[in-house]
């Protein structure tokens, strides 16, 4: 399971992107289209496996940043670009607008406020309105609700899809992922810099920090202390798509002395998600629940949809956010080394940002470098089967091509065994059971995997020709199996 | 002597079942029951206590890499582990029948292991 | 599109005991689909002994009591379709399926049995707190890849859950070389057999905890240990109690769900407490022509009451596909006083069979009178020493009884300590 990496040999890059998350997977994307060679590094067994994996999926109005800051701008830049980028990666998005509900006349200030904001951001589509409109809107919406902002241009995507599919289409454009590659040091020799990682030594002209979480270490390994950063985690539970019909909109609440809130989105998928908390920690790596937590989301989210029952709960989750002291997205150049670019401190509304993100870097990095652009690059990537999806005809077109896919793996989702096998295959493709879940949803219905998931690893062993004890959870130590019993 | 205290399985009722052992082992009295399978389950339990034994046995050319077997009747509590190593030395080639006598008169106990499925 | 007098979801025990009764009652043209790639269902795994002692009068193993049903469905003429999953039951009773070799089919069946069994519940609907570490898994998973697959899960163990499965995998993990650390029972007693207790824990020195649950999971990438607390009279946590146990395996032996995905789907009524379909004494559910039985109706404890039923239904289907299927009004079963639901829910008045009424109760009792009354009329009443939430139990009611009550009125099961 080795990166077809040559020991002993230093790799040689134009353009190292150190983190695989969405930010990352979105820079090498914009990169893979220029005469460049790239690399995006991360110390996982996969794409998305910091922030990324665990927020909120939403892609935000872009009213909440005060005006003029990086993440005002590229919020709004972001969420303009974030319908076109999915549909050329194939990744499900819906425009379902967003409403930030206020409870009290002193909150409709509060949304006023955020309205003004928003208009100056320049956030398009924006609008007060006032109860009867809210519950029309959204029926299971608290009868205490006083008026809302709705905000049409928000949505949500699944962030974990996105990067999948942007890793997917940079590496069909050339780029490399080396996964498991950990960035332990970064030296510099004859005007390279020289990244020493878990898998060798890799040479690059240029580094993106794009280390989520840990880019304030990375950074610090050029003798760059300028990064500060929180680890802020937060909790979040998903219901189970029977509840979906709960909300429509994204459901926000205003900040108020008790704190900032806890919203209740529909996810792309049709489930529902509720949260998140916030609890600064000192562990980066920290992402367990915590029974206050998860009580703390339940409790709040009830104040705007009072019928939430967390017995629909399928599952409960964590993330981490890297929360900059100065409350801004920190994208510059190093002032200790002006061919290392920090991307750093890319908390919320850091998924709508995203994709403007990678189009500000790229263009930094082209600018800086000369680059040019490739005469020939795919700029799609086309969607993976989803035969939960099809019509009858569709259905048996596929199997008659391909009899895998007439093989149901995961029978809660229904996801063939033709499906797991793509997802293994795929540039950039899934080398654990999360990988194969976060790329075909195998296993992430009511059974959580109780069925299908010892198919997923019997499967994975095959078609990577491992023993079934070598397949991981998502990597590392993750192993779900000890040695043979007999 | 000795007192032995049991939850009867006989049914669900689980009585609570005191046994008086003499000094040889012997049972001098079983209390607590409220029939007559409590008393001679728990005259077995305190004198020669006897298990079923299930697991599997390796297979090579099969569906499945092992093959369930059972022990063909109980076998005495004591050796169970004993008999987990002998049957761990078993490898056994498909095509395998339910029925199939995989260990013969397992450790002197007069049991077979015989096997439970196909392979 | 192929047509079968009888489609059969599920070639487990209860599929297959289903088909083999139609198939006894004359019906030609009968079709089972299974998922999996042999037929057998979840006995294929459960290779410990103790099934068939009420069916057959001898202790087998689930393979052995599968397989003298697997030998019985292959002398018949029977069709099996294995490695096959049903997407789909239509109003009019279309069944659609899919499989690797013969791509979609669709099945248009003049009665359908459903017996796609149950599915173990996730740790996901039990919110506990802590990490998303490999080594979490159900004491099903866990028995499958020990028994199936031949390789261990684990090897340090706790177990949360006391119902049979946990019980059972405490003593396999045991006997292949793992060290079971502890079982945790939420409850104050056990949801297991007291034999499975005796035989599974003491006999192997493995404490069972009562009163108590995991609270919290600990480890990064594989399992490090649980955290476990004493619950109050409420099932809350008990602060001041919580120990930690190093561990690499948690697995999860927290109840059973019947499968109803297809039914919920095809607009079966289902009731809320068996998480099964509403049906009547053979077995039909709401849906006319569709049968259910075995696990995805009611969650057993043994496997020979799903042979008993699933035969039942069976029999029903076969009466509808004859057009033998007697109606003539129904009366319907309600549960009090503990008794927490009854199967059948509804019985037709002109039922040609006495009918056994099937259910459990909420929590333990003791010297308990049964009474089964209609309006004020009392049909039957039965004392009992004792009877916990662990064991189904059931009451017979004479046929000639039934036929008396008025159409539409309720038949009440309900407990008494004395």
């Amino acid at each position: 399971m080795m990166n077809n990496f040559l020991w002993g040999e230093v790799m040689k890059y134009d353009v190292v992107v150190v983190g695989a998350g969405v930010v990352g997977a979105l820079i090498t994307r914009e990169l893979s289209k220029l005469n460049v060679r790239v690399a995006m590094v991360d110390k996982f067994n996969d794409v998305a496996m910091g922030t990324t994996k665990a927020n909120s999926a939403i892609v935000h109005g872009g009213f909440d940043a005060a005006n003029g800051t990086l993440k005002a701008k590229l919020n709004v830049r972001g969420t303009e670009l974030m319908p076109q980028i999915c549909k050329a990666l194939s990744v499900p998005y819906r425009n379902n607008g967003s409403l930030v509900l206020a409870f009290s006349e002193k909150e409709m200030e509060h949304v006023q406020t955020l309205y003004a904001r928003g208009m100056k951001n320049g956030v398009p589509r924006l609008s007060v309105v006032n109860k009867d409109a809210v519950l029309k809107m959204e029926p299971h919406v608290s009868e205490e609700v006083v008026g809302a902002l709705l905000s049409e241009s928000a949505g949500i995507v699944c962030p974990y899809e996105l990067t999948i599919a942007a890793a997917e289409n940079a590496v069909t454009n050339g780029a490399e992922f080396l996964r498991n590659c950990e960035v332990q040091a970064i030296r510099e020799e004859n005007g390279e810099f020289v990244l020493e990682t878990s898998l060798g030594e890799i040479a690059a002209k240029y580094v993106v920090n794009a280390a989520g979480i840990h880019s304030d270490d990375i950074a610090r390994m050029i003798g760059d202390d300028s990064i500060s950063l929180v680890a802020r985690k937060g909790e979040y539970y998903l219901l189970d798509k029977s509840f979906g019909y709960m909300a429509d909109h994204t459901i926000f609440q205003c900040p108020n002395e008790m704190g900032k809130g806890v919203l209740v989105t529909p996810t792309v998928d049709g489930n529902l998600l509720i949260g998140p908390s916030a609890l600064d920690v000192d562990d980066k790596e920290d992402v367990d629940t915590t029974p206050d937590g998860l009580e703390f989301i339940v409790e709040k989210a009830k104040k705007s949809v009072p019928t939430l029952n967390v017995r629909g709960a399928i599952t409960s989750f964590a993330g981490m956010r890297a929360h900059p002291v100065t409350d801004d997205f920190i994208i510059e150049f190093s002032a200790k080394n002006d061919r290392f670019l920090n991307v750093a401190g890319i908390e919320s509304p850091g998924l709508s940002a995203a994709p403007a993100i990678a189009e500000m870097v790229a263009g930094m990095l082209k600018e800086k470098a000369n680059l040019t652009e490739k005469s020939v690059y795919t700029e799609t990537r086309e969607a993976p089967v989803r035969f939960r999806h099809m019509t009858k005809s569709e259905r048996e077109a596929l199997i008659a091509k391909n009899k895998a896919y007439g093989r149901i793996i995961c029978r809660c989702e229904t996801i063939t065994e033709g499906e797991i096998v793509e997802a293994i295959h795929a540039p950039a493709g899934a080398r654990d059971v999360d990988g194969v879940k976060r790329r075909t949803r195998a296993g992430m219905g009511r059974c959580q995997g109780g069925f299908c998931g010892s198919k997923v690893v019997e499967i994975l062993a095959r078609e990577l020709n491992v023993p079934m004890n070598e397949i991981t959870k998502f990597g590392g130590e993750s192993k779900i199996l000890f040695e043979k019993t007999k | 002597m000795e007192k032995r205290d049991l939850i009867c399985v006989s049914c669900p009722i689980g009585c609570a079942i005191t046994v008086d052992l003499d000094d040889n082992g012997q049972v001098i009295s079983v209390t607590g029951n409220t029939c007559k399978r409590g008393d001679s389950y728990a005259r077995q339990e305190c004198t020669h206590p006897e298990r079923m034994l299930t697991s599997t046995v390796k297979v090579e050319g099969g569906r499945l890499p092992v093959v369930p077997v059972k022990s063909a009747k109980p076998i005495p509590k004591e050796l169970l582990f004993d008999c987990m190593t002998e049957i761990n030395k078993v490898t056994l080639t498909a095509p395998v029948k339910i029925g199939d006598v995989v260990l013969k008169n397992i450790l002197n106990t007069g049991v077979d292991i015989v096997a439970t499925n196909e392979a | 599109m192929l047509n079968y007098d009888l489609v059969v979801v599920g070639g487990g025990p209860a599929g297959m005991a289903a088909a083999l009764q139609a198939h006894e009652e004359g019906i030609e043209k009968i079709l089972i689909l299974e998922r999996a790639d042999t037929l057998g269902g979840i006995l294929e795994q459960c290779i410990h002994t103790g099934f068939g002692l009420h069916y057959f009068g001898e202790e087998l193993s689930g393979p052995e009591y599968a397989g003298r049903f697997i030998e019985q469905v292959y002398n018949t003429d029977i069709d099996v379709k294995v490695d096959t999953m049903v997407l789909d039951i239509s109003a009019d009773n279309v069944v659609t399926a899919v499989n690797n070799f013969d791509g979609l089919l669709t099945i248009q069946a003049k009665a359908i049995v459903l017996a796609m069994g149950c599915r173990e519940r996730p740790r996901g609907a039990l919110s506990i707190a802590g990490s998303r570490a490999a080594g979490i898994m159900t004491a099903g998973t866990a028995q499958k890849y020990v028994n199936m697959d031949g390789y261990m899960p684990g090897k340090t163990v706790v177990i949360l859950g006391s119902g049979d499965i946990g019980l059972i995998m405490a003593r396999r993990m045991t006997l292949e070389g793992a060290k079971v650390k502890a079982v945790c029972e939420l409850m104050p007693y056990s949801g297991g057999l007291t034999r499975n207790i005796v035989q599974c824990l003491e006999d192997f020195g493995i404490p069972l905890r009562l009163s108590c649950t995991v609270v919290a999971t600990h480890g990064k990438e594989r399992l490090e240990g649980v955290t476990v607390a004493n619950v109050d009279e409420h099932l809350k946590p008990i602060p001041g109690t919580e120990e930690y146990i190093p561990c690499d395996t948690l697995m999860l032996s927290v109840g059973l769900i019947p499968e109803n995905e297809l039914s919920k789907n095809a607009g079966i009524t289902l009731d809320p407490v068996t998480n099964g379909p509403v049906v009547d004494e053979y077995r039909e559910t709401t849906h006319k022509g569709v049968f259910a039985c075995g696990n995805v109706l009611q969650v057993h404890d043994l496997v020979d009451f799903v042979t008993e039923e699933s035969k039942l239904a069976g029999l029903g289907a076969a009466k509808y596909i004859k057009g033998e299927k007697a109606e003539d009004g129904v009366v319907h079963t309600k549960g009090e006083n503990g008794v927490r639901y009854i199967v059948p829910q509804n019985i037709n008045r002109a039922t040609d069979k006495d009918v056994k009424l099937y259910f459990r109760v909420g929590r333990v009792l003791e010297n308990v009178t049964l009474t089964v009354t209609c309006g004020d009329e009392v049909l039957l009443s039965k004392k009992k020493r004792k009877m916990t939430p662990g064991e189904m139990e059931y009451i017979t009611l004479k046929a000639e009884v039934v036929k008396h009550l008025p159409a539409d009125s309720t038949i009440v099961v309900s407990t008494k300590e004395a």
